[in-house]
């Protein structure tokens, strides 16, 4: 009898340690990109950074342009792909249950979430880049609209199925009509999870490179115009980090670091809302 | 009409108030599964009425047709009569919503929804009415007042729903259903997720609200039928099996089966 409970102890002791080295492996090269980023991109770190736009070689400047752009492209890829995928989320966890339009949506969307990035670019560089004859920071916004959507389809949908069915069922007892059930109940439960979802599809599309690679493409000068090509931080780090030349090296460090602190930010961001918000429900 | 005479076939105890729905005919299916069995019934008006069964017996079934509940799903089919003051609410041309506002339901669970304790109640009176602001105060002080819950809520309307403890929320969710003003509410298990002290307080609001209301509740726990009903229906296996005064379905069953299950020989 002792021997099985010693037999147990080690087992599980075994098995915790396994266990916790990788884990320090995972985080010992997570650890490491960070420091690297930190340590080359604090180098980056000063108010021209921010003022000044990207340079030619030998000359100084900073990523201004590219910061505003990254910023542009992400919010009005953000403001074009969310509202669709909420409505599309709502769709189908709300009208769903019967026919073959939803499931097929569903499949549609799940291949679409899992699409590479640079199938998207091309997708928008051939029906729209090809026929306005010049890459634009709107090509860029509908790209990056495209992985968009299906991320908030996906947790539209997931946070309004966890939504109690006695929830609706109590207010349709009242005899409110389905929209107003949507819109005031179930939405509104749900309302921590869906900002979750349209978070982490900001943060997905912050870092993206190849979708922007064959429509927003990138800009050298300062331009808010998104009929024309537009600056963007994925690109700038894409093309400074390939150059030969150290001033631009340590730009697209900085870029990098920015990239990587906006994403994290996000995602804390979204942690704490979906703790807060969804704990009380 | 012919629901007189057809009433005082069915029920040999005297009745001191009219049939407020009439069940006649009734057959209810979930998909090919037939869950209500030929249903054949009175419930009085400004009475408290019980049904009681073990799991499964098509009693939550048979409250949830009262006010068509069963529509929201597919699949599910209710064939017969069911009539409120003259009308049968199973003929498709029913206006649903009107239907659920003289039809109140409240669950098993408490269902807050997630806004102020205010906009809970004023949730509904809002699908039919459009109050002036005071107008609309009152009647969410009057509603939770019926409830016996203003007094603790008076200082916090304005706090959500969700922060009240379970047997608030419960008598939260019978406020909303009355703040319509409906003529029936249905209580499907409405005690079944709350503490004594909790269940105690809901039972005597089942007491005071039938002066004004038609109640129909669905109980697991008979000792609460006996309580608080003044009519009781003993259903198995989706069928009537015996319906009449609640003292006397408890103390002097008609029905063998009734007597086995109300002594706790079965279910």
């Amino acid at each position: 009898m002792w021997s099985l409970y010693t037999r147990r102890r080690l087992v599980n002791g075994v098995n915790l340690a396994v266990s916790m080295l990788a884990m320090g492996f995972g985080l010992f090269w997570l650890g490491w990109i960070l420091w690297t980023l930190v340590l080359k991109g604090a180098v980056a770190m000063t108010p021209s950074l921010f003022t000044l736009v990207t340079p030619p070689p030998g000359v100084p400047g900073g990523l201004s342009n590219a910061i505003v752009g990254s910023l542009y492209l992400t919010v009005f890829a953000t403001a074009l792909g969310t509202p669709v995928g909420i409505l599309a989320g709502v769709y189908l966890a709300e009208f769903g249950q019967r026919g073959w339009l939803a499931p097929a949506t569903r499949f549609i969307n799940d291949v679409l979430l899992s699409a590479p990035s640079i199938i998207l670019g091309l997708f928008v560089y051939e029906i729209y880049v090809v026929h306005t004859r010049h890459f634009s920071g709107w090509a860029g916004v509908f790209a990056l609209a495209l992985l968009v959507i299906p991320v908030v389809v996906r947790t539209t949908e997931n946070m309004l199925r966890l939504v109690p069915h006695t929830l609706r069922e109590a207010a349709a007892a009242l005899g409110a009509p389905h929209w107003k059930i949507i819109t005031l109940v179930t939405l509104r439960s749900a309302r921590a999870g869906i900002l979750t979802g349209m978070l982490l599809a900001v943060a997905r599309i912050t870092g993206e490179t190849a979708p922007l690679l064959f429509t927003a493409l990138n800009n050298q000068f300062w331009s808010l115009d998104m009929n024309k090509p537009m600056a963007n931080l994925p690109m700038v780090i894409f093309n400074f980090a390939l150059s030969p030349y150290d001033d631009w090296h340590v730009l697209a460090w900085g870029g990098a670091l920015l990239t990587t602190i906006g994403v994290l930010g996000l995602n804390i961001l979204a942690r704490i809302l979906f703790r807060q918000k969804s704990h009380p429900l | 009409m012919s629901i007189q005479t057809s009433k005082e076939q069915l029920s040999p105890i005297p009745q001191p108030s009219a049939a407020k729905i009439t069940v006649r005919n009734l057959n209810f299916y979930y998909g090919s599964f037939h869950a209500l069995k030929n249903i054949n019934l009175d419930i009085p008006e400004q009475r408290v009425t019980a049904f009681i069964g073990p799991s499964g017996c098509g009693k939550s079934t048979l409250l949830r047709i009262f006010n068509r509940m069963y529509e929201l799903y597919p699949k599910h089919r209710a064939e017969g009569e069911v009539i409120l003051d003259h009308e049968n609410i199973l003929d498709p041309g029913q206006d649903l919503y009107k239907l659920r506002a003289r039809v109140g339901m409240v669950f098993q669970k408490p269902t807050p929804f997630p806004m102020s304790i205010y906009d809970n109640i004023a949730f509904g009176v809002k699908l039919y009415e459009s109050l002036s602001r005071r107008d609309m105060a009152d009647r969410v002080e009057w509603a939770l007042r019926k409830a016996a819950l203003w007094g603790e809520v008076k200082d916090k309307l304005k706090q959500s729903g969700t922060s009240l403890s379970g047997g608030q929320q419960q008598r939260l969710c019978i406020a909303r259903a009355i703040a319509v003003r409906p003529e029936v509410v249905l209580l499907d298990e409405p005690a079944s997720a709350l503490d004594p002290i909790s269940t105690a307080h809901i039972e005597e609001l089942i007491h005071e609200l039938k002066t004004d209301y038609t109640i129909v509740i669905v109980t697991h726990n008979m000792q609460q039928a006996a309580r608080v009903s003044d009519y009781t229906a003993y259903m198995y296996l989706g069928e009537l099996i015996e319906f009449g005064d609640t003292d006397v379905v408890f103390t002097t069953p008609k029905k063998k089966a009734t007597e086995d299950y109300i002594t706790g020989k079965f279910g």
